[in-house]
């Protein structure tokens, strides 16, 4: 028996592994994730037959929880809008920390004088890392879900910071020196713990949250390695941190796209609003009326849509696939510019023009685009912001300055679709909106759209 | 000092093992393209659900009378299904969407 668990944790920890790996490219991604779910579940058949020392088994707990996780979970997943994808996938990310750390609760109650201080200290951080992102990926989760829009910074955030860490290592050490578990240090770490997720999430901006996502996920990683420690189980260790490397890395990849650092983005919170040139007063903005842009765009060689969280507001993914086709019958090649920080989670345009039934080859990463905008005829941006701001390349006093950006410009003309004539959510002024070869064009983003495909059809 | 020596000859392999599980995250990860980071992440989140594995272990060693053991563990197993469940489910509806081009 013990070498059937052993082979079973083995073959869980490379479906893990491959599953991953098959997520390089859109064509084997749908199997791996099956691969990866099939390890799952071998590990799950494995921990139910693992011998263990003592206890009376208990199945009837084991499968009613199972099923009940399993029902509440299934629904879930089925019915939620693409466009909520950032929130949910925060909330079952949060679920996965609060499970760690309910395992490191029991287990930090039932200790006795036999306990080795290193099952102390696993389930220690499996208690810790897992709160952080319970608390952490609820907050993301209200933000996302846009029903938290405040954002404060405790003065002296970062001394807070410290002393929460130092507090909670001391507790730490308390605990992992004592007989017995159930007293205040553990009671007072647990909620230490929790609050520590929403202060350091609290801080952080919605137009950071990919960052934030990616670095809770890891963390949902870290702490299922954690406890994993607890049992000396390889699959929950291995599988652990594999989330945890891979969020962290993607967590990088995140920072690297906006030129700034992990430590800017939790501990600065927040970009410094207003600096940078393009704030004169002299600048005007220019609108560009209806039949116009509908000309522009028709009369075109080809298009290139630079989507944002505008898009992804206004749910106007499937409109843009329609303006797209309608466009295509006049002989408009359209295509897409993805920036990898473009919305409120990695890769969130690309699901949402997915859902949309725009094919993957049609969408272009940042490099390939800034290729092809050479040759581009009309850009039309879509809710964006940030991410096509030309003080990132040209203006060192910009607070983006450096973040590789969409260089809109280089296209012959530029339309910009945008809610109202503010600064959007960073508060940096963007001097694309003021250039000559832009013409804006105000208004929410699905009814916008929708009013040039009228335009459209009558010209056709 | 000689704990921590203790701690290394002891867990040696498992340090090995994590090193290389660290890398080989890194490595599956860094070669994955932009148009797949909300799928690759909300897979890799139905992964984390491993930690069910932790709480049925937790169950199974419990009496059947230790209530406050049995409870929280299948909490923490509602809370790890749903995030398997989910997960998978989420990751497998976003990757059927990505079509190639007609």
């Amino acid at each position: 028996m013990e070498s059937l668990v052993a082979i079973l944790y083995l073959i869980a920890v490379f479906a893990f592994a491959y599953g991953i790996r098959m997520m390089r490219h859109p064509k084997t991604a749908k199997n791996g994730n099956f691969i990866s779910l099939v390890g799952m579940i071998l590990g799950l058949i494995g921990a139910m037959i693992q011998p263990l020392d003592n206890g009376d088994n208990n199945y009837i707990w084991i499968i009613g929880a199972m099923i009940v996780g399993g029902a509440i979970g299934l629904p879930l997943a089925q019915k939620v809008k693409m466009t909520a994808m950032p929130q949910l996938v925060a909330m079952f990310n949060g679920l996965g920390g609060a499970s760690a750390t309910t395992i490191g609760v029991v287990e930090l109650i039932n200790i006795n004088n036999q306990t080795p201080v290193g099952a102390k200290v696993v389930s220690i951080l499996a208690l810790i890392i897992g709160a952080i992102s319970f608390t952490g990926s609820v907050l993301a989760y209200l933000k996302l879900e846009g029903k938290l829009r405040k954002q404060w910074v405790v003065p002296g955030h970062n001394f807070w910071n410290l002393v929460i860490i130092l507090v909670m290592i001391a507790l730490g050490a308390m605990i992992s020196s004592a007989n017995s578990g159930i007293g205040w240090p553990l009671y007072v770490m647990i909620l230490l713990a929790l609050f520590y997720g929403i202060f350091f999430v609290f801080p952080i901006g919605g137009a950071d949250m990919p960052v934030v996502i990616s670095l809770l996920n890891s963390l949902t990683g870290l702490s299922a390695a954690a406890a994993g420690g607890i049992y000396g189980n390889k699959a929950m260790l291995i599988g652990g941190i594999l989330v945890g490397a891979s969020g962290t890395i993607l967590t990088i990849l995140m920072c690297q796209a906006m030129n700034r650092s992990l430590w800017n983005v939790i501990l600065a919170g927040k970009f410094q609003a207003g600096g940078g040139a393009g704030s004169d007063e002299d600048q005007v903005m220019k609108e560009i009326t209806k039949p116009d842009a509908a000309i522009l765009m028709q009369y075109s060689k080809n298009v290139l849509v630079i989507p944002g969280y505008g898009l992804a507001v206004s749910q106007a993914q499937k409109i843009v696939k329609e303006l797209d086709d309608l466009l295509a019958t006049t002989g408009v090649d359209v295509r897409y510019a993805i920036h990898p920080v473009a919305g409120r989670m990695p890769g969130h345009m690309n699901v949402l023009l997915a859902e949309a039934d725009v094919p993957y080859e049609k969408l272009l990463d940042l490099d390939d685009a800034n290729a092809a905008l050479k040759d581009t005829d009309v850009v039309l941006v879509i809710g964006a912001n940030d991410v096509v701001n030309p003080s990132a390349n040209d203006d060192p006093g910009s607070p983006i300055y450096g973040m590789p950006i969409l260089n809109a410009l280089d296209a012959k003309h530029i339309i910009v679709m945008k809610r109202g004539r503010g600064t959007g959510y960073s508060g940096i002024e963007n001097p694309l909106f003021f250039h000559e070869k832009t013409r804006l064009y105000f208004g929410d983003a699905k009814a916008s759209l929708n009013e040039i495909i009228a335009e459209l059809k009558e010209n056709l | 000092m000689e704990q921590i020596n203790l701690f290394f000859n002891e867990n040696l392999l498992e340090i090995y093992v994590l090193l290389m599980a660290i890398f080989l995250g890194f490595e599956l990860i860094s070669r994955v393209p932009t148009v797949l980071h909300t799928p690759l992440m909300s897979g890799t989140n139905a992964i984390s659900g491993v930690v069910t594995l932790g709480g049925i272990i937790l169950i199974r060693s419990a009496e059947s009378t230790a209530y406050l053991q049995l409870v929280l563990g299948a909490l923490s197993i509602i809370l790890g299904m749903i995030n398997i469940v989910g997960g998978y489910a989420v990751t497998d509806r976003m990757l059927k969407m990505f079509k190639k081009e007609k």
